[in-house]
């Protein structure tokens, strides 16, 4: 199929978008059904079958409500914030091969440019913290700020040890590296970093915090600080937001599932495809959601030292240790 | 600025700014304000402002007649309310010199201890909650309900129940109440031992309650708590052990207490005293004399002969005093009420003292309060 490049970028951005949207609705619904199963009641059930059409029912309500910007409050920022947390989820989504053919833009500083456009997610955050005029909200965006701090390093550290071992930043090249039978994914490259298990594990939990999930979710720790920064949002501003976290979420999982988990590859080396993706992708999307509804929040300094005292040292050690094992081989 | 102008930290004004949590504020669990000075994320000060909730219920025992007074005990504390109506009913069956039948008194104990652990499961539920865990809260309910089911076959309510009667209790419980406890106290020790498995023992939690919120000894002295607070300060003290009242002296059990003063040893006294009140229930449906519920010599219109007269029972959250004195009318003279929380609370501001604000609000869940109890 040889569309015209401009053609096959409409289709794409209009895919993208669709993506998200259904991405971020449906994945509400998924985490309310889930996490009633946790809890041993059956989730939303009213509207359609099996609550299906909450979302939209949802998504109706929010877009009927006003949009109210509190008097003091910054009029140019608030608005803007939502806006900002939603189109760095859409961009990064851009570069993600969800197969071998299924990707929006083939270039080869892909990884850069996921965590150059996923880190504006953050600044949109606290944009709208700011923005609010509210003290729940100021401080719930100096929250955001150092935790993004904290958890970038670690982050980074671990995706530069898989640069070393890939050494390429193109992710199609990183997924297709790694065909073949499972062994062969990433996360099971024992001979580059006997440890590789362990910095996926850190990569993980850096995406928890980036994405301001639980445990990690300071910015909207409820019972301290009300909603956070979305404290003042109402309507579909709060709804942007919510389905930004959930965009990310997917744009985190994603990028987990392409860097250890050999993306669209099959994992018995035959059949390879976007259905492998898309099964990766979820499966740890559930893993999110389960985190959440089992785990109590942690504090914040606790979370700021998990960061500087054992994630970056361990990730450190993984770094130099990839280092000497790639020297001796 | 050239160097020497740059100003030391230390000469800085002390920036502070005010921090409102609630009235409306989901830590609070109720109507409770706290005006909490910040420095950055630590509390230089917090204060408790109360009475939103105020509904003058001291006075009005002073307006209605004895009998009338009882159904406002258990709106004191909503979620412990049989203590409370234990409270009342025995003070005024003290003053007035009423006999219980013993039949009677081990329903009370029985009942007591129920609402005693569906009182704590409420309060393991909300405190997760406040600590940004969920799920155990809806666990909890579960539980609770269980209890609410049971007691409500018997006293017609699942919360401000008024069972307790001048004399005895209202309703003799049937084989199906007995049957439906024995199946519940069987099925919550496993339970149990899940939330331990499930909670208890959780990384985040422990880091969460192990050293944090200190409070000593001296200060529960200092301001009169009581309950699992003082426990958790490592004193046993416990109305139904050192001025035993009820039946609580024929039976076995064990007053939980932590030494280490923190979040955690409050949380493990609360977990302790639910193991205690299955004992407790277990050893009193073993026991249950037959006989009456009702005592035969409660007058019509009751008015008991003048004179001061106070009853303390261990309630879910603390040391509840009922303090009455009566002319010989109709109506009481003066209902004096003493509640836990009260005293609960006050510490709260020298505790919570250069906290930071998640763990001043862990402190805070670690107090169990009810707000209606503060305000009464």
């Amino acid at each position: 199929m040889d569309f015209p490049e401009p053609i096959r970028l409409l289709a794409f951005l209009l895919g993208m978008m669709a993506f998200v949207a259904v991405n971020a609705a449906y994945l509400v619904w998924a985490e309310r059904k889930g996490a009633g199963r946790f809890q041993r009641r059956p989730g939303p059930t009213e509207v359609g079958w099996a609550g299906l059409l909450q979302p939209v029912a949802d998504g109706i309500k929010l877009i009927s409500k006003q949009v109210i910007v509190p008097p003091g409050a910054d009029p140019i920022l608030f608005r803007v914030a939502p806006l900002l947390v939603m189109a760095p989820a859409m961009m990064t989504l851009a570069v993600i091969p969800f197969s071998e053919t299924l990707v929006g833009r083939d270039i080869n500083v892909g990884l850069v440019f996921v965590f150059a456009f996923g880190a504006i997610n953050v600044m949109a955050i606290m944009m709208g913290g700011w923005a609010s005029r509210n003290k729940y909200a100021i401080i719930s965006a100096a929250r955001v700020v150092s935790q993004d701090v904290a958890y970038e390093i670690p982050m980074l550290l671990v995706v530069i040890t898989l640069l070393m071992v890939t050494g390429t930043m193109n992710l199609n090249e990183i997924v297709q590296q790694q065909a073949g039978w499972f062994w062969h994914w990433n996360l099971f490259r024992l001979d580059v970093n006997p440890l590789m298990p362990v910095t996926f594990i850190i990569f993980f939990i850096c995406m928890l915090a980036e994405t301001n999930r639980a445990p990690f979710d300071m910015a909207e720790a409820e019972s301290e600080l009300v909603a956070g920064a979305f404290t003042e949002y109402a309507g579909m501003g709060f709804g942007v937001f919510f389905m930004a976290e959930y965009a990310n979420i997917v744009v985190g999982c994603s990028l987990a599932t392409v860097l250890f988990l050999g993306g669209w590859q099959s994992p018995f080396g035959v059949g390879s495809g976007v259905i492998w993706f898309l099964l990766k992708m979820y499966a740890l999307v559930f893993t999110v959601i389960w985190v959440r509804w089992t785990f109590p929040r942690t504090q914040f300094y606790s979370l700021l030292n998990l960061s500087w005292k054992i994630l970056i040292p361990i990730s450190m050690v993984t770094l130099v240790l990839t280092c000497i094992l790639l020297k001796l081989t | 600025m050239s160097a020497s102008e740059v100003i030391p930290a230390s000469d800085k004004p002390q920036e502070t700014f005010v921090l409102n949590v609630g009235p409306q504020h989901p830590a609070t669990h109720g109507v409770l304000r706290l005006k909490m000075t910040m420095d950055g994320e630590y509390v230089a000060r917090a204060e408790p402002v109360c009475g939103y909730i105020h509904r003058m219920h001291e006075k009005m025992g002073e307006n209605r007649t004895w009998a009338q007074f009882l159904p406002n005990t258990g709106r004191i504390d909503y979620l412990a309310a049989m203590a409370y109506n234990h409270a009342y009913v025995a003070a005024v069956e003290r003053a007035a010199k009423i006999e219980v039948p013993p039949r009677a008194e081990y329903i009370r104990v029985i009942t007591s201890e129920l609402n005693r652990i569906s009182s704590h499961l409420v309060w393991f539920g909300a405190f997760l909650l406040d600590l940004g865990g969920f799920t155990p809260l809806l666990y909890a309910f579960d539980d609770r309900e269980k209890i609410l089911d049971l007691l409500e076959a018997i006293t017609g309510s699942r919360l401000t129940y008024c069972y307790y009667r001048f004399g005895g209790v209202c309703n003799d419980i049937d084989a199906d109440f007995i049957r439906g406890v024995r199946e519940f106290v069987a099925g919550m020790r496993p339970r149990l031992k899940m939330y331990h498995t499930l909670v208890t023992e959780n990384v985040i939690l422990r880091r969460r309650l192990v050293g944090i919120g200190y409070i000593g000894r001296e200060m529960c002295r200092k301001y009169g708590a009581t309950g699992p607070v003082i426990r958790g300060a490592g004193v046993a003290y416990d109305v139904r052990k050192v001025e035993p009242y009820s039946v609580y002296r024929d039976l076995n059990f064990d007053i939980p207490a932590f030494p280490e003063g923190d979040c955690m040893a409050r949380y493990r006294v609360r977990m302790e005293e639910i193991e205690q009140s299955l004992r407790i229930i277990e050893q009193g449906l073993d026991k249950l004399p037959d006989g009456p519920v009702m005592g035969g010599n409660v007058p019509r219109v009751l008015k008991p002969p003048a004179g001061d007269c106070c009853f303390a029972v261990e309630a879910a959250r603390g040391r509840f005093l009922v303090r009455i004195i009566s002319d010989n009318k109709e109506i009481p003279y003066r209902v004096r009420l003493r509640t836990p929380c009260f005293c609960n609370l006050s510490l709260f501001e020298e505790a919570s003292a250069g906290m930071m604000l998640p763990d001043a609000l862990a402190l805070l869940g670690s107090l169990d309060l009810v707000i209606p109890d503060i305000d009464r």
